[in-house]
């Protein structure tokens, strides 16, 4: 069965390399970099010459960035149209919100593709699981990918960083499973399968391999976690003898967390359990500039999810028109790619790097003191000129 | 005889809390008093240590592998010139195999709960497979429930981040590393995590004990509430309750997404804080601290527990350089510091803690590690003549 899948990927891989002949999305798909072992399981539709996608534009500053993603894509007349649907994991009291969320599945499911914002998650209400976790693990996109990269002309503590973190979605400490024994004693359950270990491990390696990196670091604590994390690492370890193009080595979490504040130019594509994802993905942010403007997505057999990489909601700054809107706009354009739409993506992405090169306008997390409608002014006005 | 133990703490608690309300507490708010670690009146992990015919404190000295013994002399060295109250008592710890288990030497075991206090410096743990390591022993032979690691930047040695300040409470005793694992079938591994009401309490005590003590007068606890919520949210709702009984500490509750983010971004906001954490946070938070101000070699750390406590370089053995006279001897030294504070010899860890940071920002005798030439006793003589 483990046998068989490995097989698909390396003819996966093997088709990628030539021109697709039976993709229902044209010849445009072969320039694709994203969803590498993913490239012949699944199609976005298209409709009438456009494709439908999902969008969630999340809680907080979501429904502020998410506007600039609209008009951002109606500018560029982007054959994309969307499904909004205003899924809240902030408490208002009425049912609805449940009703939303399998609205919600049953669109991506339907449309295999979507952009999503975060969704906020109460501490206090208990029987109540994050949707951002309960999505992930409904639709099971089990790799998220977030791209940690300084940005040309803003300035932080750390220069040269440029790694991505494949972090593991479904499973580990997220499992949801708790328990409370005798009153005063909890236990919180990790799992850690074999399958889902070698299914993202596979999915890394392809990446690494996709994106021309050149190193696999395995992000684990397995001299605590013996066999938890010991068959993370083991399993990553196994697989890697499968590409020997590909360097391996694995590093514990304590460590790789401070190695990254020291040296974090080291560090080319992590792999790592659940937990460590979470904590990782933030700490780069911090080294880039913040999570405004780390783009990320979720990968799955059969759909994809695009969303801000290191996942605050932001209520804190919620229609204030202060929020920036880069990393949902990087994602679309991570998105575009993965539709096979490069042109689209790149005369985005270009247009947003320059503006923030540029430096006349940004928003307050990077310095400036640019409204989000002001940034986005200038990235159509950017586009225009582009 | 130790379940008795525990069984007459909580009784004699509650009749000590009923007579300090002078009310009679209905069997309902008892229920919520009862069982507590530590009455409240009484401070967490108070040195009980006392002073011998000589007027000084015997403190056992673990010198450990590698550049152990080197790092240690330079404290001896350094403390009989400051004419620091204390004697040393040195003992081994190489495990030895008990009925099947990794178990350290009585001796060593013995000196340590006479003493209450040990200075410990680097151990190597044996790599194969069955080895519990040997950090991990200790920390459960003398229940050594709080680690704190205070991370500041040091003057003369230049990283990313200035002026941190950052003091970390780390639960070391269960969570995460319970070490309670199994392989349900093939393929399919649990661990568990485990929060305990007791263990969690036990820390959060302390940390707002620290707080008071410090001065620092903010504690903040850091947690994944969101996702566990109930392990991580039985740390957080006890951190709330027992907030209310340290009216003078300020808390909050952060969640550990954005305690890694902003640390990262700007570590100065945190420097009036005491963080606390269930364990495996702890474990990463505090090595991130220390990779904000150059690494292992500059951070001290102290094991506290309520019968004795152990404080340690965290670094590894480094048997590459052992006995060459090019270790960096500062992180034993501060965490010798933290002792002394521990032990209530304030005088003596200000005047030699503002040695060694005077001497580091002077650049002029440090080690291979800082960018400098100097050996190991180079550097100690310098701390010594900088001393008061």
């Amino acid at each position: 069965m483990l046998s068989r899948t490995s097989q698909r990927t390396a003819q996966t891989l093997l088709r990628g390399a030539r021109p697709v002949s039976r993709c229902v999305a044209g010849p445009s798909m072969t320039a694709r970099t994203m969803a590498t072992v993913n490239q012949d399981i699944f199609k976005p539709t298209k409709f009438g010459g456009k494709y439908t996608v999902t969008l969630i534009p999340g809680d907080g500053i979501g429904a502020e960035v998410s506007e600039s993603v609209r008009e951002i894509f109606k500018a560029d007349n982007v054959p994309v149209e969307w499904e909004q649907i205003d899924v809240s994991g902030v408490e208002t009291g009425n049912k609805h919100s449940e009703e939303l969320f399998r609205e919600a599945i049953a669109s991506l499911k339907r449309n295999k593709i979507g952009l999503k914002g975060i969704l906020h998650t109460p501490i206090e209400r208990s029987g109540h699981q994050s949707f951002n976790v309960a999505l992930r693990q409904e639709l099971d996109i089990y790799a998220s990918i977030v791209l940690i990269k300084n940005i040309p002309g803003y300035e932080t503590r750390h220069k040269n960083v440029d790694f991505c973190i494949i972090r593991e979605n479904t499973e580990g400490e997220y499992s949801g499973l708790e328990h409370q024994s005798v009153s005063g004693v909890v236990e919180s359950l990790k799992i850690i399968t074999r399958a889902k270990s070698e299914r993202i491990a596979k999915f890394a390696f392809a990446f690494a391999l996709a994106n021309n990196r050149k190193k696999v670091t395995c992000i684990h604590k397995a001299n605590i976690m013996k066999l938890a994390d010991g068959l993370f690492r083991n399993t990553i370890k196994k697989v890697g003898e499968d590409y020997p193009t590909i360097e391996t080595n694995d590093m514990i979490v304590d460590n790789a967390s401070m190695q990254c504040v020291s040296r974090p130019q080291q560090f080319d594509v992590m792999v790592m359990p659940n937990l460590y994802g979470g904590i990782l993905s933030n700490i780069g942010a911090g080294l880039v500039g913040g999570p405004g403007i780390v783009p990320g997505c979720n990968m799955g057999r059969n759909v994809a999810v695009f969303e801000p990489g290191c996942r605050h909601v932001g209520l804190d700054i919620k229609g204030k028109d202060q929020a920036n809107p880069t990393a949902l706009v990087l994602s679309a354009a991570m998105m575009l790619r993965h539709l096979g739409l490069d042109d689209h993506a790149n005369r985005i992405s270009q247009s947003v790097y320059k503006v923030i090169e540029e430096g006349n306008s940004r928003t307050r997390d990077m310095g400036g003191n640019a409204t989000t409608h002001e940034f986005t002014r200038a990235i159509l006005n950017q586009m225009e000129k582009a | 005889m130790l379940a008795a133990r525990s069984f007459a703490a909580p009784a004699r608690q509650c009749l000590r809390r009923a007579a300090a309300a002078k009310s009679w507490a209905p069997a309902l708010a008892q229920s919520q008093a009862r069982c507590y670690a530590i009455p409240a009146d009484e401070k967490v992990a108070k040195f009980k240590g006392t002073k011998g015919n000589d007027g000084k404190y015997t403190v056992t000295l673990i010198e450990g592998d590698g550049i152990g013994p080197e790092i240690a002399q330079s404290v001896k060295d350094i403390y009989s010139a400051a004419n620091v109250p204390i004697k040393w008592e040195s003992v081994d710890v190489t495990p030895i195999l008990k009925d099947g288990k990794t178990v350290i030497p009585d001796a060593a075991i013995d000196s340590v709960t006479k003493n209450y206090v040990a200075l410990k410096g680097p151990l190597a743990t044996p790599i194969g497979k069955g080895h519990v390591s040997l950090n991990l022993t200790l920390r459960r032979t003398f229940n050594l429930f709080a680690n704190v690691r205070p991370c500041k930047s040091i003057a003369g040695y230049k990283t990313p981040y200035d002026g941190v300040d950052t003091v970390l409470i780390r639960e070391n005793t269960e969570g995460e590393y319970s070490g309670i694992e199994h392989v349900v079938v093939d393929g399919v591994v649990q661990s568990i995590k485990l929060i305990t009401k007791e263990a969690s309490e036990r820390v959060l005590r302390f940390a707002f004990q620290y707080a008071e003590e410090t001065g620092r007068n903010k504690v903040r606890a850091v947690h994944k509430a969101t996702i566990m919520k109930m392990s991580d949210g039985l740390f957080l709702s006890l951190a709330r309750d027992l907030a209310k009984e340290y009216p003078k500490v300020e808390f909050d509750a952060e969640l550990l997404d954005n305690t890694c983010l902003k640390m990262v971004t700007d570590p100065t906001p945190y420097n009036d804080k005491v963080l606390v954490m269930p364990n495996l946070y702890g474990d990463i938070l505090s090595d991130l601290c220390a990779g904000l101000i150059g690494g292992l070699g500059l951070t001290p750390s102290g094991n506290i527990g309520d019968e004795c406590s152990i404080f340690e370089a965290v670094h590894g053995s480094a048997p590459d350089i052992a006995g060459k006279q090019l270790a960096n001897p500062t992180a034993l030294l501060l965490s010798s510091i933290m002792m002394l504070q521990h032990m209530g010899l304030t005088e003596h860890a200000d005047n030699i803690q503002r040695a060694i940071f005077a001497v580091l920002k002077e650049g002029k005798t440090i080690t291979g590690d800082l960018g400098g030439k100097s050996k190991t006793y180079e550097y100690a003589d310098a701390v010594i003549k900088a001393l008061k």
